[in-house]
């Protein structure tokens, strides 16, 4: 319950267990949130290395698994984007960075709720494990895919896993989004009640400005997950018959359920799932920003179209979940709305994407690594939305969807875009989390390796679907066309053998300097924002004793007139010209 | 390194806009009515989203080059931004998607909007897992009546899609493993599924939908080229779903007519 | 394991920041709960807490909206009678004991009253809370009556009022799966029970709370933020048994 206001009334934890383990301390839980995306990231891409083999040799006995028969290869599919999407993609880049970061960059001494915000951490913690826990239960994970489609869902005879295994993966999505709903409210919370004097909302930086639209996403569209994850179990498990139909026929067996509506799960799962990609994306996008605008010694190209630009995708974000259903039997009319505003969305994102360029134009550009990174996401998210105004159009969607173009598309912007989002925050914040940089080179080799290796598999994807290969089937021998496709589908593979390998180098680079990094500054990079004005690592209570006061906007780099390229946001007031 | 970004960003524009103008990897031909229409289309968005995306990557991968730090010289262009430029760059994008979107509208309202003319072939899919069956009505134009109970998949034919044989309409349905359709006859299409959600998918009709329990989805198209045509399921639907694949055969209307004749003569 | 927050850094160990003596001046801001003496900033907190509130409120009616709107739709939509391949409208109005739903209602709401008796109470309490540490100042004998506890047994009374009217529902033939309609009645009674639940236990919190002597002004935040959750609980429950009812 939201009874802890107390935010720093007690002295700082001591002993192992409340200082690391259970830590009210919103810099504790923002690192274990980030180890478990990390985790949580580790077994996404092993499931994919598994899922890349078997496309292309389906009959290879692999050591320890053996052979990957096609329901095992549809459950390794199914849990790779449900783990993906919920415990990396919504869980670092908000309540990793964001429960780090956020009361620091707003100049707060800690989130709104620390007490919720513990519980928040560890119910995710318990979310996953329910959701590991899948794969060991008889019958194994379920095979219905990340989107969990009713009748296929909803009946345990439809296949394998989806006994028990089902019923753990719906368990664990409801426990994340009890989670996913505290988390939102201490944002926004945090947002509107903590900012230090002089922090209106006109000068927070852009990551909060994403931090703060993806919990009011969250808080509105977890809820209905929730209710549909309710309603799914209850058809599952208790006879009700919400989304499943009569008159159906299940391997000769007769099924008892009658009147639901497999459209209805439908609406529900997307009216969450598009505002998710949403929140999948939006703090990359902060990241991205900031980042840009501190490499290129530049304010952010027109802060406020950037600020209106979030707020718009934002909400355009909850008017268009009906693209995921041009070819879904829904009426030909409401496709035509929805297509219409999903191009609308397309408009912000455009804008964030020439204000992006527009910061680095006529800029000073350095090119330490969380700006390459951050160059990558412009040029990755260029790319994966590009391929968006195909796939809204559904006179288009009719070939596209269930194809590998649809399957390029997001993962080029969720699965790449957004990671790279997370390298770059990785990256840049790192000197102020551990005390140490990361290593230089390592961080170079790494980002050109990503670059290429994903682009070499996520690009074809396109021309894939283009010809018509359809997604989520485990072998292409059985249709003519599609086996001609193999060869480009062999050359993927051993793209991503390359760029998941090189992800080691990620991973060294940030164990290994952790350690043994160089000692960090308490701003290296030179940057603006309230995290650099305080110690490294950041105190208890963040600031030391005492509350910023904030005299400028977050991006005054290279103000004419002032004694060097920046203005820390804390700097007296009047220090150089255009002080906003 | 501003170099090194600018050539690796530029090489992996060119390359992948190489393979799409050399359609090395394409649509199918296209064998039905629709296709000109929806090609076009393809081709027009193909054409604004590929000068984008040239344009935009060659600017990034130009813009970090050429504003690198090039020490105490360089000079930078303190500026909050342009609002002019911003309501001009709005505005065209937005015309632009909208636009685009409209175009295309068209020629989705004459493919949904209205439904198949006087005089179309009647045929229904039936989607199951794993395959496809199609009835055709017969010569009194009605589908005879099915019931769930009737099912049985592994006898083929008239008992997978629980034909009741009680019913006088259902004498002479037709069901076969195989599509047929005569050359340049609209085909008037009923979509059902017996146990979750399938999707027919035949890329050279360029035709794709969903086939929903509990749902019975009328849909349109015209072949208008003879030859094979391979479907597929296009919606995951367990663990036969890559092997749940069809074939339509689009053929001359008197081979049409003769097939049907002697799959009605087998039925006797 | 890399130090993520050296205790040695802070100065002020008792109170975290800001207070005390020998502090150096600060701009004390919006970020902080303290005020200018060393005690912390109930006001402020209370405000936040409910601001949390609120915003908590907006996720459980999305949750609800969800529910409606599947009830909506699953009302008006016919289903496929496959015998016939036609769309039929099956929908059976659930025969509902209106009585017992309406003394649970009554119960309900008499029960808010009771929650706002209280929470006006430990208002009181907390407001006189500093003049009782005057030297000398008697407000003489302590006597509160217990709202909060009657609150609670009401609370635990419309939920076995609910138990019973399931039992009724099931007794007229209507069970969970007996029919889509009869599915919402449950499913909507049963997740508002269910956040009646979590209120009764906040309730329960506030009370032992007030057992082990616990700072007035922090109980008193604790009270009213539960009095507001209790409140709008009572209006969720009036939302629900109108559209059951009507949208029969």
């Amino acid at each position: 319950m939201a009874t802890s206001g107390v935010t720093h009334a007690h002295a700082a934890p001591q002993g192992f267990i409340r200082k690391y383990i259970f830590s009210l301390d919103h810099k504790v839980i923002g690192i274990q949130y980030f180890f478990l995306a990390l985790a949580a990231v580790f077994v996404g891409m092993f499931l994919s290395l598994l899922m890349r083999i078997h496309l292309i040799w389906p009959a290879a006995q692999l050591p320890i698994f053996g052979d990957i028969k096609p329901e095992t290869y549809l459950t390794l599919l199914t849990m790779h984007g449900t783990i993906m999407v919920f415990f990396v993609l919504t869980t670092a880049p908000q309540s990793g960075f964001g429960n780090y970061f956020l009361p620091i960059q707003i100049g707060a001494p800690d989130m709104a709720f620390p007490t919720l915000n513990m519980l928040s951490f560890w119910t995710t913690f318990v979310a996953f494990v329910v959701m590991i826990a899948a794969f060991f239960v008889e019958g194994g994970a379920p095979l219905h895919g990340w989107t969990g489609y009713a009748p296929l869902s909803a009946l345990q005879g439809a296949g394998p896993g989806e006994q028990l295994g089902a019923d753990l993966w719906i368990t664990s999505i409801a426990i994340f989004c009890a989670a996913s709903l505290m988390g939102a409210l201490n944002f926004i919370t945090t947002i509107l009640d903590l900012r230090a004097k002089g922090m209106t909302l006109m000068r927070m930086p852009l990551t909060c400005w994403a931090w703060f639209v993806t919990a009011i996403l969250g808080l509105l569209a977890f809820g209905v997950l929730l209710a549909a994850g309710i309603l799914l179990l209850m058809d599952r498990n208790l006879g009700t018959s919400f989304f499943v139909p009569g008159g159906l026929s299940i391997t000769g067996n007769l099924v008892k359920h009658n009147g639901g509506s497999p459209l209805l799960w439908q609406h529900l799962f997307w009216f969450f799932g598009h505002p998710e990609v949403y929140i999948a994306i939006l703090p990359g996008m902060g990241v991205a920003s900031q980042l840009l605008s501190t490499f290129s010694r530049k304010p952010i190209f027109g802060y406020k179209a950037m600020v209106y630009a979030i707020m718009a995708i934002g909400l355009l974000g909850f008017v268009v979940w009906g693209h995921h259903m041009f070819m879904s039997g829904m009426s030909p009319y409401s496709a035509f709305a929805f297509s219409i505003m999903t191009m609308a969305i397309g408009v912000p994102s455009a804008i964030k994407t020439f204000n992006w360029l527009g910061t680095i134009y006529k800029g000073r550009v350095k090119f330490d690594s969380p700006m390459l990174y951050a160059i990558g996401f412009v040029s990755l998210f260029v790319s994966g939305g590009l391929s968006g105004p195909f796939l809204a159009q559904p006179v288009l969607d009719i070939q596209l969807h269930d194809t590998y173009f649809v399957v390029g598309h997001f993962h080029l912007i969720m699965g790449v875009a957004a990671i790279f989002g997370m390298f770059a925050g990785t990256c840049y914040w790192f000197p102020k989390m551990f005390g140490r940089m990361m290593n230089e080179r390592l961080g170079q080799i790494h980002f050109f390796i990503t670059l290429i290796g994903t682009y070499a598999i996520f690009m074809p994807m396109h021309y894939l679907g283009m010809a018509g290969q359809t997604r989520r089937y485990s072998q292409f021998t059985e249709v003519a066309y599609q086996t001609k496709l193999i060869p480009l589908q062999t050359f993927m593979t051993y793209a991503a053998f390359v760029t998941i390998g090189a992800q080691a180098i990620f991973v060294f680079n940030l164990f290994w300097s952790m350690w043994k990094g160089p000692k960090a500054s308490d701003n290296p990079w030179n940057s603006t924002t309230l995290e650099w004005t305080t110690a490294t690592p950041p105190p208890h209570d963040n600031f030391g004793g005492h509350t910023p006061v904030v005299n400028h906007g977050p991006y005054e780099y290279s103000v004419p007139g002032a004694p060097r390229d920046f203005i820390m946001q804390t700097d007296p007031a009047g220090v150089g010209t255009g002080a906003h | 390194m501003g170099l090194a970004l600018l050539l690796v960003i530029w090489l992996i524009t060119f390359f992948s806009t190489y393979f799409f103008v050399a359609k090395t990897w394409w649509l199918p031909a296209g064998a039905a009515a629709a296709a000109p229409w929806i090609d076009h289309q393809f081709a027009l968005t193909f054409v604004l989203m590929g000068i984008i995306f040239v344009a935009a990557q060659a600017a990034l991968g130009w813009v970090v080059w050429k504003y690198r730090d090039q020490g105490a010289a360089t000079k930078v262009d303190y500026s909050h931004g342009n609002t002019k430029l911003e309501l001009i760059w709005t505005t065209l994008t937005a015309v632009l998607f909208v636009g685009l979107n409209l175009m295309g509208s068209h020629v989705w309202a004459s493919e949904r909007f209205e439904p198949a003319h006087e005089g179309s072939v009647k045929v229904e899919a039936t989607g199951l897992q794993f395959a496809w069956y199609f009835r055709y009505p017969g010569m009194d134009n009605t589908y005879g009546r099915t019931k769930p109970e009737l099912i049985d998949a592994s006898a083929g034919g008239d008992a997978a899609v629980g034909l009741d044989t009680t019913d006088p309409a259902a004498k002479d349905d037709v069901v076969s493993g195989t599509m047929y359709l005569p050359v340049n006859r609209e085909a008037d299409l009923t979509l059902r599924a017996q146990d979750v959600i399938h999707s027919l998918f035949i890329p050279s009709m360029r035709f794709k939908q969903d086939a929903v329990p509990g749902l019975i989805i009328h849909m349109h198209f015209t072949p208008t080229e003879t030859g094979d045509y391979e479907i597929a399921c296009a919606e995951l639907c367990g663990l036969g779903h890559y092997k749940m694949h069809g074939m339509l055969k689009v053929v001359s209307q008197l081979d049409f007519d003769k097939w049907l004749a002697s799959k009605e003569a087998e039925k006797q | 394991m890399a130090t993520l927050s050296p205790t040695a850094a802070i100065k002020y160990p008792q109170t975290g920041r800001g207070g005390g003596a020998g502090v150096p001046p600060t701009f004390s801001g919006g970020g902080g709960d303290r005020g200018d003496s060393n005690s912390p900033n109930y006001g402020e907190r209370l405000r936040r807490a409910r601001l949390g509130i609120t915003i908590a409120f907006v996720a459980i009616t999305m949750l609800f909206v969800s529910f409606t709107s599947a009830y909506i739709v699953r009302k008006g939509l016919p289903s496929l009678d496959v015998s016939t391949s036609t769309y039929v409208h099956e929908w059976i109005p659930v025969n509902l004991p209106f009585v017992l739903l309406a003394i649970n209602t009554l119960i309900l709401l008499v029960s808010s009253v009771t929650m706002e008796l209280a929470r006006r109470q430990i208002t009181r309490q907390a407001a006189l809370a500093p003049v009782k540490s005057i030297p000398g100042v008697s407000l003489g004998p302590e006597k509160h009556f217990p709202w909060l506890g009657i609150t609670v047994v009401l609370g635990l009374g419309f939920l076995i009022g609910q138990w019973e009217a399931w039992q009724e529902l099931a007794a007229r033939g209507f069970y969970l799966a007996t029919s889509a309609s009869s599915s919402f009645v449950y499913l909507l009674t049963g997740m508002h029970a269910a956040h009646l639940i979590g209120g009764i236990i906040a309730l329960l919190y506030a009370a032992v709370t007030s057992l082990r002597d616990r700072p007035v002004e922090a109980r008193r935040i604790v009270v009213d933020v539960t009095a507001w959750y209790w409140h709008f609980m009572a209006l969720l429950w009036i939302y629900i048994f109108g559209l059951i009812a009507i949208a029969r």
